[in-house]
């Protein structure tokens, strides 16, 4: 009797366990048998874009034969750990993303898993490449001589392109009297008009999502594109510049003249984008600054929001003044998937100007090809002009070490709050930069 | 398994190194071995199978990875540093000492604020009031709610300048507190720790509550009869009772409250300027420069001081219960 | 009636009010997010932020229908459902009889097994991930409901081991004596003697576990593949993408999200009062 009752305990906690490997096991060799084989893998991170980009995988079957699966992890940061795990592992699908910087789409080069595409891009003298803005392009290739040791040449594939600037609210300026068709240029002018604003109006001056260091650094790095150029920036992460040189010094300088100023709205060094551009979006300040994607964000936010697009606050006359730019969602070939070519001939699709405008225009974003201008929303094409002043940190041949970049971003999150004076961030910064390039010689 | 990159010294210290988690079973070890303590063995073997495979082997993996630096790809050159990172963490990360000062304070104020407020509203409980038990339900919603809302709704009720508290404030006359509460580096990291606690203090309410009526009623009435009021009783009855669930209550609050993560993340992702910066935000930021090494050898130092400071507490509820 | 009595009443009533004032204070602050995400859910995008908790003029209701339909939230319910009924039944059965184990019999290495289960408690990984990942890998369970399951119940083993042993060490023997004499074995005490008398512990695992697995997410993300074996929580996603969000059906799919979970917590509540009494307390 209880002999029974045991073993039918013990068979119960048994069976199920035993059912769960088998049919755990039997699934994994099923996914690695042939038919499997034929469908091309997508792994991406949109996730607002799930249902758009499942329809055209579905439409380029139809079109093509070739069985696309579109699979969507998100957020961000879980997508990019997703990635890391199953690189491990040689589990990446065909097709898939490298978020993080350039260091980190060298590593995924160096160890395979990004297919070398430009043999592809040249192919019949060029067509591919040539669909795509020129800086598009540079967001995914590596050039001669690039400090990673990686072969020269395009390793991934721009689906659109990201352009950050100053957005301004027309009701605001206004109303405050100032002409809403011609934004401040200079930055006398920008703390003049956020000034006349604060008092005419009583909104503050500029909101953006200074908790992300990232768009810190952009600001940042507009202002010191504008104040010593190119060469001198290079020559800083290169190390043949320190930051306690006075361009640098001026550069931190600017933000504390802003703060001083009350430009920032309170609180704005903890802001994430998303907080910053509901602030904007419910007029609270007369400027943001934001990425191209906030016109469809502010768009959603409020519908009345009348907002024109400007150049960053000129501050010197001796450079001309810089927007960071260039591809934002890229995706790249799996460089040891037997199915390199089918997923290639997928994405050369997906880069057709009729494919290019419906992805782009379900989220307002640029495109990276070119002729899709006339679909696009004014103020998105405000953005697209802001390209002839485009450049991007990640694509000089030399890149800023990791840690300095953090300490230089915070170091100006700690003037806007009012801690740390323009000087102690300059010798902070190269403090550490001095502790990272010993540590470079080291190895 | 071979580690590519490193020496053959090198790999057999590993290996004798892997071999040292049984060094301490002959010490352990001291009953007879007989045919019903195996078949005893099979009760705990299913638990005990699951953890050797998925709780053994990755905090070896991070254990290992301590010691290494790697940019986190495989494939990529993985190297053997020693205690280098370890080295690094004790001599030159302020930041990470910061950061282990920022939850301390948090776990300080979860210990003293959260733990007494929650002792507050279980007496209040366990007074045998009508409609206690809704209260107790209700008291235990925070912690069903996921990190999103709760970052989302706090940020609101926080923000500057038209957010709830704020407006409370100039409502009460108090214009010049109002501020950005998490924005503002003086009280960022009280702002947060309060998040924490509000979500927190749930477990810690339901747990003393518990512990309260677990005292048997006679003792109150014996003391009543006795001439004692109502703070003697709290002091000289519910306090020596209650002294193994403030125990109990004190490791779970500092084993919660040292890992705060979601709270932060959701609310000023460790700003501003660091000011909110907590273990958990630095070993994942490290990750993010691709130091997997250095993250790991953090992880290490973080879970060996979490388990000093709960086998004092152990030591400490083991000495207060023989007095 | 005499001025003292009057005294001790008014006395009593100020005590009273007082109390209930602190418990419906504390119980609105407890309250207001969850009545925020709710009433955020019946907003549109565009009011999602604007007023602070007042039932909007306009309620859409259907947001919620949106945002369970948008979010194929039928499909992930079930997948949730399983593996939390899954994950929840085999927490409960290791962790009762190890626990039985440690707190009633005799076996070689004993006390450091236990050491080792409750250390594993107080030790954090965060970016074990890889490792995790790796090992699943090789046991070929990437993309596999199993692989998915077996770390969460690991996950859940330390606590309840630890939970119910505490418990179990307070059980009367002589009960169990009577059992033995009846002619039970020691797995048949286990389910006709200790089991039913924990019940109230075994009510706390119940819920902890729950909570966790049905709020698990990162690891969903990282394992499985398959739109068609996610979770719930993957239908949030839909509503979150890098750059925009959809802050009011967002809050709607949340809001369906927890609705399941406080209902067990309320089923539940009765038990853990009496089961963290039982089984806690004399713990450590």
């Amino acid at each position: 009797m209880k002999r029974g009752f045991v073993r039918g305990v013990v068979l119960m906690c048994l069976f199920p366990l035993l059912a769960f490997f088998v049919s755990g096991c039997s699934r994994v060799s099923s996914s690695q048998t042939a038919p499997q084989d034929e469908v091309v893998t997508m792994w991406h991170w949109l996730s607002d874009k799930e249902d758009l980009l499942e329809s055209l995988a579905e439409q380029f079957t139809k079109e093509t034969g070739i069985k696309v699966k579109v699979d969507v992890f998100g957020p961000t940061e879980t997508y990019k750990q997703k990635v890391i795990a199953s690189a491990q592992t040689n589990v990446l699908p065909d097709i898939f993303g490298v978020l993080g910087d350039k260091k980190d789409f060298a590593n995924f080069i160096k160890v395979g898993y990004v297919k070398d595409l430009t043999p592809y891009f040249e192919q019949n003298d060029g067509e591919w490449l040539h669909r795509f803005y020129p800086d598009a392009i540079k967001t995914v290739s590596f050039s001669k001589d690039n400090e990673y040791g990686i072969k020269p040449g395009i390793y991934g594939v721009p689906l659109d392109m990201v352009t950050i600037q100053f957005v301004y609210n027309k009701d605001i300026l206004k109303q405050a009297g100032l002409d809403p068709e011609k934004p401040p240029q200079t930055m006398e002018e920008f703390l003049k008009a956020v000034k006349t604003i604060k008092e005419k109006v009583g909104v503050d001056g500029l909101v953006t999502g200074f908790g992300e260091l990232w768009l810190v650094e952009c600001m940042a790095s507009n202002f010191a594109w504008n104040i010593m150029g190119e060469e001198k920036m290079i020559a800083t992460y290169r190390g043949e510049v320190k930051y306690t040189d006075p361009d640098w010094v001026r550069v931190f300088e600017v933000f504390d003249k802003m703060r001083k100023a009350g430009v920032f709205i309170p609180g704005i060094v903890i802001k994430s984008n998303k907080e910053a551009e509901r602030d904007f979006a419910r007029g609270k300040t007369a400027f943001a600054f934001n990425g191209s994607w906030c016109v469809n964000v502010y768009k959603h936010m409020n519908s009345n929001l009348h907002f024109g697009t400007m150049l960053p606050p000129k501050i010197s006359d001796a450079n001309p003044v810089g927007v960071w730019g260039g591809a934002g969602t890229f995706f790249v070939v799996n460089g040891k998937s037997p199915r390199a070519e089918k997923a290639i001939e997928f994405l050369k699709w997906l880069t057709e100007k009729d494919q290019q405008v419906r992805f782009v225009r379900d989220a307002n974003s640029l495109p990276a090809v070119k002729g899709c201008e006339e679909f696009l929303a004014p103020e998105v094409r405000g953005f697209l002009k802001a390209m002839n002043f485009m450049y991007h940190p990640r694509n000089f041949p030399v890149q800023e070490d990791p840690l300095v970049v953090d300490t230089f971003c915070r170091g100006i999150q700690g003037i806007i709050v009012g801690e740390k004076t323009p000087k102690d961030v300059a010798e902070e910064v190269q403090r550490v930069k001095d502790k990272q390039l010993k540590k470079r010689a080291r190895r | 398994m071979w580690i590519p990159g490193i020496g053959f010294k090198k790999q057999a210290i590993l290996k004798v190194g892997r071999l040292a988690i049984f060094l301490p079973l002959p010490f352990v070890y001291r009953e007879k071995v007989s045919m019903s303590s195996l078949w005893n063995f099979l009760f705990i073997l299913p638990a005990l199978l699951l953890f050797l495979v998925f709780g053994v082997y990755p905090f070896y993996k991070v254990f290992q990875l301590s010691l290494m630096e790697w940019e986190g790809l495989k494939g990529l050159p993985m190297t053997f540093v020693g205690f280098r990172n370890f080295w690094e963490i004790f001599t030159s990360d302020k930041m990470w000492w910061i950061s282990m000062l920022h939850a301390g304070w948090i776990t300080f104020l979860a210990l003293t604020l959260q733990n007494g407020v929650a002792l507050i509203l279980a007496l209040m409980c366990a007074r045998d009031i009508r409609g206690g038990h809704v209260y107790r339900v209700i008291f235990y919603i925070p912690p069903v709610l996921s990190g999103i809302v709760i970052g989302l709704v706090w940020s609101l009720i926080y923000s500057y300048p038209d957010g709830v508290l704020n407006t409370i404030l100039v409502k009460l006359g108090l214009e010049s507190w109002t501020r950005p509460w998490l924005g503002d580096p003086k009280t960022a990291l009280n702002a947060v720790a309060f998040v924490h606690m509000w979500k927190g203090f749930g477990w810690g309410f339901v747990i003393l509550l518990a512990g309260l009526q677990n005292i048997p009623q006679q003792i109150y009435e014996a003391a009543k009869v006795d001439g004692a009021n109502a703070w003697q009783r709290f002091i000289y009855i519910t306090v020596p009772m209650m002294i193994p669930v403030f125990v109990l209550v004190a490791i779970l609050t500092i084993l919660g409250t040292m890992q705060i993560y979601d709270i932060i993340a959701a609310t000023t992702n460790g700003g501003p300027t660091g000011h909110t910066e907590v273990p958990v935000t630095q070993i994942l930021s490290w990750m993010g420069r691709r130091r997997f090494g250095y993250a790991a050898a953090e992880g290490v130092v973080f879970g060996i001081i979490l388990l000093l400071s709960a086998r004092v507490l152990f030591m400490v509820s083991r000495k207060l219960r023989q007095d | 009636m005499t001025w003292t009595s009057l005294y001790y009443r008014a006395q009593r009533f100020l005590d009273y009010t007082f109390t209930y004032f602190v418990l419906t204070f504390v119980a609105i602050l407890c309250l207001y997010p969850l009545w925020w995400m709710f009433i955020t859910g019946l907003k549109t995008d565009e009011t999602a932020f604007i007023g602070l908790g007042a039932i909007p003029p306009h309620p859409h209701w259907e947001n919620f229908y949106i945002a369970w339909t948008k979010g194929h939230f039928g499909m992930y319910f079930f997948n949730s459902v399983f593996y939390t009924v899954v994950v929840v039944f085999f927490v409960v059965l290791f962790s009762s009889l190890a626990a039985y184990a440690f707190a009633r019999l005799e076996f070689p290495y004993r006390r450091f097994f236990y050491t080792l289960l409750i250390a594993s408690m107080m030790i954090p990984v965060p970016g074990a991930f890889i490792a995790l990942y790796v090992l699943i890998d090789k046991l070929g369970l990437i993309n596999t409901r199993l692989g998915y399951i077996l770390p969460l119940i690991n996950a859940g083993l330390p606590f309840g081991i630890f939970l119910l042993k505490t418990f179990f060490d307070k059980l009367p023997r002589d009960l169990e004596d009577a059992a033995r004499i009846d002619g039970c074995s020691r797995l048949g005490i286990w389910w006709h003697v200790a089991l039913p008398l924990a019940r109230p512990a075994l009510a706390v695992v119940i819920i902890f576990n729950t909570l966790n697995v049905w709020n698990e997410y990162l690891l969903a993300m990282l394992i499985l593949q398959d739109k068609a074996k996610m979770p719930l929580m993957r239908g949030l996603m839909v509503f979150r993408g890098p750059h925009s969000a959809d802050y009011a059906l967002l809050m709607a799919a949340t809001t369906i999200t927890v609705i399941p979970v406080i209902l067990v917590y309320i089923l539940m509540q009765r038990h853990i009062i009496k089961g963290v009494t039982e089984g806690a307390l004399t713990g450590i």
